[in-house]
């Protein structure tokens, strides 16, 4: 079992896996298998107890990538887009969902585990899906995945436009205005800021170290492993302890496994949901549209050819009649 | 051939009325669910235009935009064959052809890389990725203000081979 703990992720040739990741590769060998190379986290939501060690490892490692804005913000144009600003000092501290500064939080539920009623705690951040509609529908590919299964979005050229939320279907990038490539452009007119969510760690995991949350947990929550050893690890566990798994199947397929010890469906009817904070229902592959189309898009030049030949074939055949019985000549 | 036989070319008839109007309408479709990519349809009003709420869901757009795109494909091999089997000898391709066939190719070929990278095993570098969204934005513009001049200065795609019309006409 190479399942990682902060201890043995070094050991590990996942390190040199993650730094290959990070470095930028070219056309065509860039293009490769989901599965080669893709680390998953799994989240025993059993073992937590809420401490919020992770969110203030989270906080701490990436402040630096947090937006510090310039105000007064530039008028935007038509008025009814929105400024969302989490730049204050008490935004900033906000920790009950998800912010432009708050990329993890602990969301709660009361349930019944054997027969006894429990308030039970879990991390909630970025899914990191394997087909990722926020970064496959980003019009300028700030939002994009790499090779080792990390979701991030560029805040260097993301315009927070925020199609990479309406898309999610967990609602998890967060914007703040004021900050970003827009200001350099039209800053009344396009755009609105940047996108923020929870990047994995990439810089941390390109080094070969654990992210922060999970290198900080005193529980040992999470695990981060290949993917299909993550997989086959949670469908033991399910087996043996009667735990149920989330996002091995949802939106297709996600990087991040849940463990509870109750259905998700219970547990999606505890949590609080709304802005920021995501929900546990069941989510169908977003982009499997997109599959299905593309298998398409590679059959319709043959019925577009087969139709040319047959009217080349007609005309010819036409051609070959004594003029008068031509009338389309 | 015999002189009071001429030799008849088909015309393009089909094409002239049934292609090439649908091509337009796909075009201009493609215009608007591509733009639509960007989330500009809502910010500016347009999402809420009666009957045009569409434009402003990004996987409405997005369907339509890969359903267009399958549609221009079946009508470009078509074009292509009839041309080469019908019309060549009788027309040749206008430079305002080879304009156009140019821009759409770079269209198309950017846009079967931006399909690839939407597949769920397929992750390209990030510029690469960058460079191909906006060159295929740029060339569907460059497509646009082209086809704005050639409607000024009414170029169409064939020009008729005039030595190929010298047979007498009977009516
Ligand atoms: S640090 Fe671990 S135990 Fe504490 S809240 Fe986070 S996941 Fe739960
Ligand atoms: S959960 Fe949302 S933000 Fe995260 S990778 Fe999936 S679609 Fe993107
Ligand atoms: S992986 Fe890193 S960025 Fe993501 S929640 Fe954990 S500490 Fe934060």
């Amino acid at each position: 079992m190479t399942l990682l703990t902060r201890r043995s992720f070094l050991k590990t040739g996942l390190a040199t896996a993650g730094a290959a990741c990070a470095s930028q590769v070219p056309l065509p060998a860039a293009a490769q298998t989901k599965n080669d190379g893709e680390l998953a986290t799994l989240i025993d939501i059993r073992k937590c107890v809420g401490c919020e060690a992770c969110v203030e490892a989270c906080r701490e490692v990436n402040a630096a990538k947090y937006p510090e804005p310039e105000k007064p913000f530039p008028k935007m144009y038509p008025s009814r887009v929105k400024v969302a600003d989490w730049s204050g000092e008490d935004k900033r501290e906000v920790r009950d969902r998800l912010t432009p500064y708050n990329w993890l939080f602990i969301q709660w539920a009361t349930v019944v585990v054997d027969g006894e009623e429990q308030e039970i705690s879990f991390p909630r951040r970025c899914m990191h899906c394997q087909n990722p509609p926020c970064a496959d529908l980003c019009p300028w590919g700030a939002a994009r995945k790499l090779k080792n299964g990390i979701t991030l979005i560029h805040a260097d050229i993301c315009l927070g436009g925020r199609k990479c939320q309406v898309v999610c279907p967990w609602d998890i990038p967060q914007r703040q205005t004021g900050v970003g490539l827009y200001l350099d452009l039209l800053p009344s007119f396009a755009g609105n800021g940047v996108m923020y969510k929870c990047d994995r760690c990439y810089n941390r995991i390109a080094q070969g170290e654990l992210p922060a949350c999970i290198e900080q947990c005193p529980e040992e929550v999470q695990t981060i492993g290949p993917r299909s050893e993550i997989i086959a690890e949670a469908h033991r566990i399910a087996n043996e302890e009667g735990a149920y798994i989330y996002g091995e199947k949802e939106n297709g397929g996600t990087n991040t496994i849940y463990l509870s010890p109750v259905p998700f469906e219970t547990l999606n009817r505890s949590v609080d949901k709304g802005p920021g904070k995501p929900h546990f229902a069941p989510v169908e592959d977003q982009m499997a549209h997109a599959d299905n189309m593309a298998k398409a898009m590679l059959i319709a030049p043959f019925a577009g050819l087969a139709a040319g030949v047959s009217r080349v074939i007609r005309a010819a055949r036409r051609a070959d009649e004594p003029p008068e019985d031509n009338h389309e000549a | 051939m015999k002189p009071n036989a001429p030799k008849r070319y088909p015309k393009p008839y089909i094409e002239q009325k049934v292609i090439k109007p649908v091509y337009l309408v796909l075009l201009f479709m493609m215009g608007l669910t591509g733009f639509g990519q960007m989330p500009i349809f809502k910010r500016y009003y347009i999402a809420d235009i009666p009957g045009l709420e569409w434009t402003g869901k990004f996987y409405v757009t997005h369907y339509l935009h890969y359903l267009g795109a399958i549609v221009l494909f079946v009508l470009f091999a078509y074009v292509i064959v009839t041309y080469f089997g019908l019309f060549r000898r009788s027309h040749a391709l206008s430079k305002a052809a080879y304009v156009r066939i140019f821009l759409l190719a770079a269209i198309v070929v950017t846009g079967i890389f931006r399909t690839l990278k939407n597949l769920p095993n397929v992750v390209f570098s990030p510029n690469f990725t960058m460079f191909n969204d906006i060159s295929h934005l740029a060339f569907m513009m460059l497509l646009m203000v082209s086809g704005i001049v050639f409607s000024i200065t009414k170029s169409g795609w064939l020009v008729p081979r005039a030595f190929r019309q010298t047979a007498p006409r009977n009516d």
